[in-house]
């Protein structure tokens, strides 16, 4: 018979676990961006590729020193993906054609003092890609705003292999050709806004603008993936994506020559991949359902303002930043009842009974 | 009839397949016995007996002492050969006193009185017999079932619900105990129905358990009072405040007690334990272990005698394929690690559960994301990575201002949690420190106090004396002149 | 002009502002009880001397001025360590305090000569007998402070660990210590 000896130290129940862990979390966000990422890459050519993959060297160098210099376990820590996700992200969010030096050191910056100075995954108070873009965007406007028309993989202006090493390596400005402005210029230029045409190219990402946020249908199937599975919660792009859509339309009806409508605002720029990538990362959001819903409507709120009354073009990056400045307020100050009390924690009264004594 | 949804709750894996199948199994009379005295919550049996008596089946060894307690009976006839340290079924591992039983294979019942007619009895006699019988709740709490009926004599219960749920992963006792002996425990819920004088009475059952529904539906088709009502398969589905919420809509306020609206639980085995002890007269001495796991070659449920060692039933299941990474006692959400398989079935055993490492999907513990899993899944509507970031840094108060206190221990927030943080254990740690520092904070209290008595008591001495004193020497100056 | 101006600004709101929040402090300012009095109130209270101060009162105001550290109370332990610290505002370093757990005095009955200089000793009337009688310690009240087992003549008093029990056992913190 095979024995068996008991454990000197009692382990407290349960003894049984879900299958869900971190390493696969994180695995199954890397899935969801795959179809926006394999969009990019396809619509912008192989300096795309190369900004992908120097974001994420960025971000896993960056973790690997700062683990070693504090001493932590790197292969373990590393190994729950949490880099690779924010170096994903964050290559999502800058222009196709970066140069090497934008994508490696925004990938630097996210991890050394968006994340590793708070103490590591869990810790840090603000999303780090965010942190990042919005730390490029400020000091290097010029290449955070380079955006190219989209010249799909082997087409004949696509770039090649080698051509697309020297966009990215080679420094040189950007020929005047390729640049462009990006699909949600109209919004402050005032331009005419949105035919279906211009629509149906916002949702399959045909027009310039970050490397893998143009394609708000691949972003959708990503995103639709993490619903399905529960890794994020569908309260923040729920209420995200309806306020958004309810702000533009309510101003749309207003003065539809100023404002355009919500398919707009919804399909252009980064709010699809805000939606479900970056405002549901679950670090920076607040734990409970009413919180959650709370803070995705403050995002979409913020991103409305910010594109139509704010200086930036897009205001996706600023608004995840403030609302994660919010969360603990949120969540000190949302908390679900606890059974058994009234709201205030005070136990529940005794209904008075029908047959009392 | 409508059922009310409660809050949180987790669909783990059943595991009820392997053992559900069988019939219940009854186990040969182990070689030794060993009966704790204390198999329920509140004070700890009195031993009657003295090593070397000779005891009949049903005989009682140890009456029950104070208000909240329970008789132990012999689960078969033998000698008395030890009364002693054994060690108790319990994660820590220490003994508590055990009387060892040597049976003589002749399981020769002591004379028992069955009632006549047992629906004649008053309240108080029903309440009586359960207690004699030393019933407790055999869904795992072992609180003693007569403390609860006398609750209901003291307030008016309108509902009556007898808990089917088995929500735990794995145990299949109840129900099996439900498809074999359903005109029992429906005979058994009648009378404790008759106990408290309730108005309506609910057999709620997991419909993971259809069969079990069904024969207990034919049960108590008869009863117009007795309804069976299926409920929704969710973990902690059998807890009594999440089934007084299923099944009334109605939440039990903190720190009350179910009876206090008008509401009581009981579990099945606890309503066929009350059946032989009303109608039978005869003492809860053997109950429905469910053995299983993976690690366990032929899982099945067994009766057994209360005080057989964990070995005999694992020997009698087949013994184990592999090496299992934990044994239990109860399921795998709540139940204990057990110390040794030398440690004996008691009361409140539910199942032996020997899991493999495959099944626990145990893994390291890694930084917490903040997903809010666990609050989403806390029947309780706590913060459960709020509350463990505080007990982490020893701030055990602010986890109790934050409702540490009100945490079932179900474990649902440790089973979801993708970080595999220790939850349930943290939780288990500050409620143990709660309930030290409340200790120290009232031997403090009554430190103080007597000091302060002290003090009063060498003034009053010290005034006595110093007014004696002058006293005196006017008296011999007195005399002197 | 403009300078002076927003000099002149900057300066009333400096002053508005600062008037604001000294009334803010006068009115909604925590009143505070004295510091001693709620130190005494968190000692035991039971004069033991096991800290080397007279009594509790004393340690108290060694305590406020800071002479005397917050693991100062034996008998008080963890609990009492932290409820110092706390009134003090300072932190506490569990590490600091020898962590044995309360203590009960027990007299070895083959010892005892019944003096009865322990009964006088003990701060909480913890000891019951009479002269050239067995002395029994009453756990229920024994505080563990040690006063008898000093003045005991022939050594007959022990200090012992409280047993674990099935009742007392807790549950260890995960990751710290039962490795």
């Amino acid at each position: 018979m095979t024995t068996w000896t008991p454990n000197r130290s009692p382990v407290a129940a349960p003894h049984v676990h879900g299958r869900a862990n971190v390493p696969q979390v994180m695995r199954t966000v890397l899935l969801a961006l795959l179809p926006a990422t394999a969009t990019g890459v396809w619509l912008f050519g192989w300096p795309a590729l190369n900004t992908v993959l120097l974001a994420i060297a960025g971000c896993v160098a960056a973790e690997a020193a700062a683990l070693a210099i504090g001493r932590r376990p790197v292969g373990h820590t590393l190994a729950d993906g949490s880099a690779v996700v924010t170096g994903l992200i964050l290559a999502l969010c800058l222009p196709p054609w970066a140069p090497w030096w934008l994508a490696l050191l925004g990938g630097v910056f996210a991890i050394v003092v968006g994340k590793q100075v708070f103490g590591g995954l869990g810790q840090n108070v603000l999303n780090p890609a965010m942190l990042a873009r919005v730390a490029l965007l400020v000091s290097f406007p010029l290449e955070m705003t380079a955006w190219v028309a989209p010249q799909p993989l082997f087409s004949a202006a696509s770039p090649g292999l080698v051509e697309g090493l020297a966009i990215t390596f080679g420094g040189g400005p950007l020929p005047d050709a390729v640049s462009s402005a990006t699909a949600l210029a109209p919004l402050k230029l005032g331009g005419d806004f949105a035919a279906g045409e211009a629509l149906l190219a916002l949702a399959l990402g045909t027009v310039p603008g970050s490397l893998g946020e143009t394609s708000a249908l691949a972003l959708l199937a990503g995103g639709a993936l993490l619903v399905a599975r529960r890794i994020v919660p569908w309260q923040i792009p729920a209420a995200l994506l309806g306020t958004l859509a309810v702000l533009a339309a309510l101003f749309n009806q207003i003065d539809p020559a100023h404002y355009p409508g919500p398919l707009l605002h919804l399909l252009g720029g980064s709010a699809m991949m805000c939606a479900f990538f970056i405002a549901t990362d679950p670090v920076g959001a607040p734990v409970t359902p009413l919180g959650r819903a709370i803070f995705g409507a403050g995002i979409g709120a913020l991103i409305y303002v910010i594109r139509t009354w704010g200086g930036y073009p897009e205001g996706v990056a600023f608004a995840v930043l403030l609302m994660n400045a919010a969360t603990p307020l949120i969540d000190r100050l949302v908390r679900p009842r606890r059974y058994g009390r009234l709201r205030t924690g005070a136990p529940l009264p005794l209904a008075p009974k029908e047959d009392g004594r | 009839m409508k059922i009310f949804r409660f809050r949180g709750g987790i669909h783990p894996e059943g595991n009820k397949d392997p053992t559900a199948c069988h019939p219940i199994a009854r186990l040969p009379l182990p070689k030794r016995l060993y009966i704790p005295l204390q198999q329920h919550i509140g004070e700890p049996a009195a031993p009657e007996v003295k090593v070397g008596d000779h005891v009949l089946k049903g005989q009682r060894l140890a009456r029950h002492q104070g208000s909240v307690s329970a008789p132990v009976h012999a689960p078969t006839s033998g000698t008395v050969i030890a009364i002693g340290d054994h060690m108790a079924p319990h994660p820590s591992g220490l003994p508590v006193q055990t009387i060892t039983l040597e049976p003589d294979g002749e399981e020769r019942w002591v004379e028992t009185e069955p009632a006549v007619d047992p629906f004649s009895l008053t309240r108080a006699e029903v309440a009586a017999r359960v207690r004699d019988a030393g019933i407790v709740g055999l869904g795992g709490a072992a609180f003693p079932a007569a403390v609860k009926l006398d609750a209901g004599n003291r307030h008016p219960i309108d509902t009556l619900i007898i808990n089917g749920g088995e929500c735990e992963p794995y145990l299949t006792c109840d129900d099996r105990l439900m498809r074999e002996g359903a005109g029992y425990v429906v005979e058994g819920v009648r009378l404790i129905a008759n106990g408290l004088g309730a108005k309506r009475t609910v057999i709620a059952i997991e419909d993971n358990k259809p069969e079990a529904l069904e024969a207990m539906r034919v049960a108590a088709a008869a009863h117009p009072g007795i309804s069976v009502l299926r409920v929704p398969s969710r973990y902690p589905m059998g807890s009594e405040k999440q089934l007084v919420t299923t099944v009334t809509g109605r939440e039990i306020p903190a720190g009350k007690l179910s009876a206090e609206i008008g509401v009581s639980v009981h579990n099945v085995g606890t309503a066929l334990a009350v059946c032989r002890a009303v109608r039978f007269g005869k003492p809860l001495v053997s109950r429905v272990v469910t053995v299983g796991g993976g690690a366990i070659r032929n899982p099945r449920n067994v009766v057994v005698p209360i005080g057989t060692p964990a070995a005999d039933l694992v020997e009698f299941c087949g013994g184990f394929t592999v090496t299992p990474t934990r044994v239990l006692m109860g399921g795998p959400m709540m139940g204990q690690v057990l110390p040794g398989l030398e440690a004996p079935v008691v009361k409140g055993t539910s199942g032996i559960i020997a899991l493999t490492a495959a099944e626990a999907h145990a893994a390291s513990e890694r930084a917490c994301l903040h997903c809010g899993r666990c609050v989403d899944v806390c029947p309780v509507g706590l913060v459960p990575l709020e509350l463990a970031a505080r007990v982490r840094a020893g701030r055990i108060d602010d986890a109790a201002e934050l409702g540490m206190g009100d945490c079932l221990s179900c474990g649902c927030c440790a089973y979801v949690c993708p970080a595999h943080l220790p939850l349930a254990h943290l939780f288990n740690y500050a409620k143990g420190e709660i309930a030290a520092r409340r200790e120290a904070q009232r031997k403090a209290e009554e430190t103080r106090k007597l000091a302060e008595a002290r003090r009063l008591r060498l003034a009053a001495e010290a005034a006595a004396k110093a007014a004696r004193r002058p006293a005196r020497t006017t008296e011999k100056a007195e005399t002197e002149s | 002009m403009t300078m002076i101006l927003s000099v002149a600004v900057v300066a009333a709101l400096g002053l508005g502002l600062g008037w604001l929040l000294g009334l803010a402090s006068q009115w909604l300012g925590a009143t505070t009880d004295p510091v001693v009095e709620r130190l005494t109130e968190a000692l035991p209270g039971s004069q033991c001397g096991q800290c080397g101060y007279p009594g509790c009162g004393q340690a108290a105001i060694a305590l406020s001025k800071g002479e005397a550290p917050v693991t100062l109370c034996p008998p008080g332990g963890r609990v009492v360590a932290e409820k110092l610290a706390e009134i003090l505002g300072t932190t506490f370093d569990p590490g600091n305090l020898p962590d044995r757990g309360p203590l009960l005095a027990r007299v070895r009955t083959d010892y005892c000569i019944g003096c009865s200089r322990c009964i006088k000793s003990c701060p909480t009337d913890a000891i019951l007998g009479a002269t050239k009688q067995l002395h029994v310690v009453l756990e229920e009240a024994c505080i563990g402070c040690g006063a008898c087992a000093e003045v005991c003549p022939t050594g007959g008093i022990d200090l012992e660990g409280i047993p674990v029990t099935l009742r007392n056992w807790r549950w260890h913190k995960p990751g710290v210590g039962h490795a």
